[in-house]
């Protein structure tokens, strides 16, 4: 009834080719950012921040980036996780290493490298597919575990291999505070949000789209294999990149190769699959199932076994929490294979033909 | 895709959203006094963080049962990290707002991370045996404690140790030491000092690393195989230990001249190996198994004999149970001895809490009155000395149960104070610290 979208005529090009053409659609994006600024620093209070909205932030802007690779272009990678240990080392180096450096250059040099080291692992797409890219962007990942581990100058020397930053300042505004922090990476990830939008809806994201479904189709009508592989790469581990720059500098503080471990880039995998592949609503809701809802149960279990009388053991409680998230993981798969956004487009049709559906 | 999948989908993801919004809103502030308690059941590790865990929960267990600090009861939290630094951050920021009195991460990573934290939340660490070795220095470090030992005392102690055996230190001239360690912050900790003792000594240094969680550790023994040193130094931790020293077994390596570090020799790690452990040595950081011991026998009867035990009974006095014994003492007396100044009977903010770590005076009759007559030595902390003590002792593995095979032994100041030095001023210079005020000491 609400959400309808009669009488909307689109007169212009322009008005065509919004991003988001529904009247209601563009109200309600733009009221949640404005919520998400304004709205939830007034709202929660230290730990939400800390524990559950920086890191969501931070890691919905790397799922971004890896859907655009695995979701947009159809290559597999398991490398992401070292992409984002590109970008935190290479965004400490220039930090540190340069005098004066400000942060916001120090995060894009970040993933500049991370652009040229996954560009450089993505030059098998050029030969390999699926599984096979999978494996062989698996190799990212340990080159780049153990570079940082065992080249020392990477870590400046330190003699334990675990790094830290302080002092960030962006224009002399220090980042300090959690509303800081979380308003800094929310600025940075709303500015890749609508970049990664803009490309996708163009003529690369389309040439992206068109090697995923058939690349050889795609090769004969004249797209370009490698430029269209190598750019998707490209594009993805700079936001990927960005994103490692930003967990090590703003939500961890200080660091160790360990963070950016073979986990991480599974986790960033499954984020994009459970959130939607080729999807930028997708990447937000796959981040927060993956982040919010392990914290969730482990908070959430022990209030339902007060509920019926019953203490769980902290041992139990972890146990149990990788069953259930297996189990949903496994649940909404299988219930919807495309994600949490095909399901928000389900539920969005439905509105549409609400209350007379047919 | 039906309505009702939607339906469903929906209303998991908002329960999940609303739960975690009204469970960190429902604070429970009691008078009481709260340890935030960070533990690893589950995971790599967990064979190891569960004695450790279940010791540190039944001695608060036990300061209720003895009527707590000076009266005020102490309540306390579990939060599993698995091991993980992210998720031990999770903990922290959670536990932290429930009025948390101090942090032992139990994990070197998560040290690492907290130190940038703690600072800004007026929150104590102890991390006691573990951590940053240069967080000794209390003039740069304010919120660090590495109580009774760190790395480097740990490392120092061992090559004194094996130069003793060799008829001193002399004559570690051209013999080979090889470091295992488990390739994290935790493992490498230990490098720079025995750098500069092989340049001091002129011994050679082999560093074999060893990736987490430590069961891949073929090459690493084969190296071993190769150039056969004369010492192996372990630092590993959980499944890592016990697996070096099958692999040791397997390569014919003699266990006697295996020394691990005192995260590397308690009864998990030589349970299943058994007989072929036998005459492994591990450092032992003051206490051993103590089985003997009267905080045992009153953990027994005051806790376990009510069935209000943490965990197995048998587990109760072993090596890692007795740590975390120790570890909650330290958190415990820190309360009591900022009870003395800022009024007894009191809930101690950790702020106030902190006052107390750093100037922690238990002599020798403070540790009987508690049960810890020969488990340990006395320690006490100052404004610059966050350690308080480096006393530690050699345990061997006699195939059935650890046994104490040497002195006490302390690290040479000589040699650790310059590069505690050294390395906390370089901390200060990255953060851009000054160092603390005679002032700030006295508050």
């Amino acid at each position: 009834m609400f959400y309808r979208e009669n009488g909307q005529f689109k007169t212009t090009y322009a008005a065509d080719q919004q991003i988001f053409p529904i009247t209601q659609d563009r109200w309600a994006v733009l009221a949640i950012v404005a919520f998400a600024f304004i709205g939830v620093p007034l709202l929660v209070d230290e730990y939400m921040f800390r524990a559950i909205l920086i890191p969501f932030v931070i890691l919905a802007l790397a799922a971004l980036g890896v859907n655009i690779l695995v979701g947009y272009c159809g290559q597999i990678s398991l490398g992401s996780g070292a992409f984002m240990a590109v970008g935190a080392y290479a965004a400490y180096n220039t930090f540190i290493r340069i005098e004066g450096m400000p942060l916001i250059l120090a995060l894009l040099s970040g993933g500049l490298f991370a652009t040229l080291v996954g560009m450089l692992f993505g030059i098998p797409s050029l030969r390999v597919k699926g599984l096979y890219l999978a494996v062989a962007t698996l190799a990212a990942q340990f080159f780049c575990d153990w570079a940082f581990l065992r080249i020392s100058w990477f870590t400046n020397n330190t003699s334990s291999g675990s790094v830290s930053v302080s002092n960030l300042q962006v224009f002399g505004w220090n980042i300090e505070t959690p509303l800081h922090k979380y308003l800094f990476c929310l600025a940075i990830l709303v500015l890749f949000g609508l970049l990664a939008k803009n490309l996708v809806r163009g003529a690369i994201g389309r040439e992206w789209m068109a090697i995923r479904d058939m690349d050889v189709a795609a090769a004969v009508i004249g797209i370009r294999p490698m430029y269209a592989k190598l750019s998707a790469f490209a594009v993805s581990s700079f936001i990927v990149g960005v994103a490692g720059a930003l967990w090590a500098f703003v939500h961890l503080g200080s660091w160790e190769p360990a963070a950016f471990s073979v986990d991480r880039s599974f986790q960033l995998l499954f984020m994009v699959i459970i959130g939607g592949m080729g999807s930028i609503m997708g990447s937000f809701f796959g981040a927060a199932f993956i982040v919010v809802l392990p914290i969730f149960l482990n908070q959430f279990l022990p209030l339902l076994g007060d509920m019926v009388g019953v203490e769980i053991s902290t041992a139990a409680i972890s146990h149990a929490e990788l069953m259930v998230f297996g189990a949903l993981i496994v649940w909404f798969l299988i219930v919807e294979p495309h994600g949490l956004a095909r399901l928000w487009s389900v539920g969005k049709q439905k509105l549409r033909l609400w209350p007379f559906p047919h | 895709m039906k309505l009702r999948h939607l339906v469903l989908a929906a209303s998991v993801l908002a329960a999940g959203v609303s739960g975690a919004l009204t469970s960190t809103a429902a604070f429970a502030q009691a008078k009481e006094q709260f340890f935030p308690v960070l533990v690893y059941r589950t995971g790599a590790y967990a064979p190891n963080g569960v004695p450790f865990a279940n010791g540190y929960v039944d001695y608060l267990k036990l300061v209720n049962a003895r009527g707590g600090i000076n009266g005020v009861k102490v309540s306390w939290e579990e939060c599993e990290t698995g091991y993980a630094t992210d998720r031990g951050v999770e903990c922290y920021e959670r536990l932290k707002g429930k009025g948390a009195t101090v942090f032992q991460p139990l994990s070197t990573g998560i040290t690492f991370a907290l130190t940038e934290k703690a600072p800004g939340d007026k929150i104590p660490l102890i991390t006691s045996g573990y951590g940053r070795s240069e967080s000794a220095d209390g003039g740069v470090f304010k919120w660090n404690f590495p109580l009774v030992g760190t790395y480097w005392g740990a490392a120092d102690v061992l090559v004194q140790y094996i130069g003793k055996k060799e008829g001193g230190l002399d004559k570690l001239k051209g013999k080979k030491i090889a470091l295992v360690y488990h390739d994290s912050p935790y493992g490498k900790e230990p490098i720079p000092l025995l750098q500069e003792r092989a340049a001091a000594h002129g011994f050679n240094l082999q560093l074999l690393p060893v990736t987490h969680p430590g069961v891949e550790q073929k090459a690493t023994w084969l190296q071993i195989r190769q150039s056969r040193p004369d010492y192996v130094l372990l630092w590993g931790w959980g499944v890592m230990n016990s697996t070096a020293l099958k692999e040791a077994q397997a390569t014919g390596y003699p266990r006697e001249k295996m020394y691990g570090v005192w995260w590397s020799g308690a009864e998990p790690d030589v349970k299943d190996v058994g007989m072929g452990a036998k005459g492994y040595n591990a450092l032992a950081l003051q206490h051993g198994a103590e089985p003997n011991a009267a905080v045992t026998k009153e953990i027994l009867s005051k806790v376990h004999a009510k069935g209000d035990g943490t965990g197995p009974k048998d587990e109760v006095g072993q090596v890692l149970y007795m740590r975390g014994v120790s570890a909650a003492m330290f958190a415990v007396e820190g309360v009591r001895a900022a009870q003395e100044r800022f009024g007894k009977g009191k809930v101690m903010t950790g702020e106030q809490a902190r006052w107390g770590y750093e100037n922690l005076n238990l002599t020798q009759a403070k540790l009987d009155a508690l049960g810890f007559k020969g488990v340990m030595r006395p320690v006490s902390t100052s404004c610059k000395d966050h350690m308080g003590a480096s006393w530690a002792r050699i345990h061997t593995w006699d195939g059935k149960e650890w046994k104490f095979t040497s002195d006490w032994m302390q690290a040479d100041e000589q040699i650790i104070n310059p590069m505690v030095k050294a390395a906390a001023d370089k901390y200060a210079a990255e953060k851009k610290l000054t160092r603390r005020t005679p002032a700030d000491c006295q508050s």
